[in-house]
């Protein structure tokens, strides 16, 4: 049977890639900070050696339209290419093209409908920076085949907190169920409290730091009640209007589990929103 | 209101190098253009299958016009797609970041929350 080598929960800040590889003038006086963070917290995924990363994010209207807009949305093709002119654009982000396991994504979409998910599916699915940017921060040799999961977080109305939670779950079990000799890391991305497009925006900070304080205390921790007993459609609103993307922070708390505590935390408070790293090891932390 | 065309215009321009110049050029020619021509063109089908009802409000097709983010914002544009192909079309005659903070300072001027609502 497959094994969830590790779980790993993350914000996917689109300028990283820039900030990192920026010398001279160009580089920004924070960038080495947010690299030696970024390498410790790449370190956690190589450690757990890996087969086959699940990937968690949101298409940010790059592919997925107000048309025909899926909630859950599994890809399954051989390929994914990945990044679009507008993230070239405004963040410089490479064109990249990255494997898929067709055969890990037609078990989780045939075992997620059996579960009670009605997941979309894509077999031609360009990928954007929800997936990308764990990419570059964690596996930036881009060597692994992924399974694609995309979220809506994004064009209301949206599934609401506990159903991510739930969703979490439910891929934690259909990984696990996947009757394949494999080490399975699920890697999900999502925000802190973040403003896009509004009054908020491009602040010193996130648009809410005690926010953004008790959603690291509940991921840290694992404090799911805490947080599903807080966290609401509505709620979300008050930290930043981009703050939806929590919930992607929340479908990882379901895969680590009620009550589990991440074995590597860390954060760096940067200006806009802040960033945060989590890592489970579910089956034990490796030598 | 036709928040999800507004949303159409912006996600259609912003994919589009050569819209966003021409938008940033000719922001009136550009929106007669579009709505005349693409509002109607459903973006997965053959362009025969047009559908046949979309327009915009006459507030909507002003605030287009004059490139106005703060009535977009009023109107329940998606602020992710305004901010976006607002950034491709003038963060270049700006200093670092000076253009996404002035942005969202003239928002501050007009907006506390609750915020407009952007469901379609």
């Amino acid at each position: 049977m497959a094994t969830v080598a590790a779980v790993i929960a993350s914000t996917h800040h689109p300028f990283y890639y820039r900030a990192s590889t920026a010398t001279g003038a160009d580089r920004p006086p924070f960038a080495d900070e947010w690299v030696a963070k970024i390498e410790a917290f790449r370190e956690t995924l190589t450690k757990a050696r890996p087969d086959i990363l699940v990937m968690v994010g949101s298409d940010h209207f790059h592919q997925l339209w107000l048309d025909n807009m899926p909630q859950f949305l599994v890809g399954k093709a051989p390929y994914f290419d990945a990044n679009w002119y507008n993230e070239e654009r405004e963040f410089g982000l490479p064109r990249m093209r990255l494997t898929g396991d067709e055969q890990l994504a037609g078990h989780i979409l045939r075992n997620g409908l059996d579960a009670g998910f009605d997941l979309a599916f894509s077999n031609e699915l360009r990928i954007d920076h929800s997936i990308t940017c764990p990419i570059i921060t964690l596996r930036p040799d881009a060597d692994l085949p992924i399974v694609p999961i995309y979220t809506n977080i994004f064009a209301p109305p949206l599934p609401r907190p506990g159903r991510f939670v739930e969703l979490g779950r439910t891929i934690r079990q259909l990984v696990e169920s996947w009757p394949i000799d494999k080490r399975v890391a699920i890697i999900g991305t999502g925000h802190l409290s973040l403003e896009l497009g509004g009054p908020r925006q491009f602040g010193a900070h996130g648009p809410d730091p005690e926010f953004d304080r008790k959603a690291v205390d509940w991921i840290a921790s694992g404090d799911l009640d805490g947080c599903l007993a807080e966290v609401t459609l509505d709620s979300l609103h008050l930290p930043g209007n981009a703050t939806h993307g929590f919930m992607d922070f929340m479908l990882m708390m379901g895969v680590a589990g009620a009550g589990a505590k991440a074995d590597h935390v860390d954060s760096l408070d940067l200006f806009h929103t802040m960033e945060a790293y989590f890592t489970w090891y579910p089956n034990g932390v490796p030598a | 209101m036709s928040k999800y065309l507004l949303n159409k215009f912006l996600y259609t321009i912003d994919r589009d190098p050569e819209l966003v110049e021409r938008y940033r050029e000719d922001p009136a020619g550009t929106v007669a253009w579009w709505e005349q021509e693409m509002a109607n063109e459903i973006l997965n089908c053959a362009v025969a299958e047009k559908s046949t009802w979309l327009a915009f409000t006459d507030d909507e097709r002003k605030a287009l016009r004059e490139q106005d983010h703060v009535a977009l914002f009023g109107l329940g544009a998606h602020p992710f797609l305004t901010l976006t192909l607002f950034i491709a079309m003038f963060e270049r005659d700006h200093d670092p970041l000076e253009y996404q903070k002035a942005y969202g300072r003239v928002l501050q001027q007009h907006y506390t929350l609750p915020y407009p609502d952007i469901a379609t």
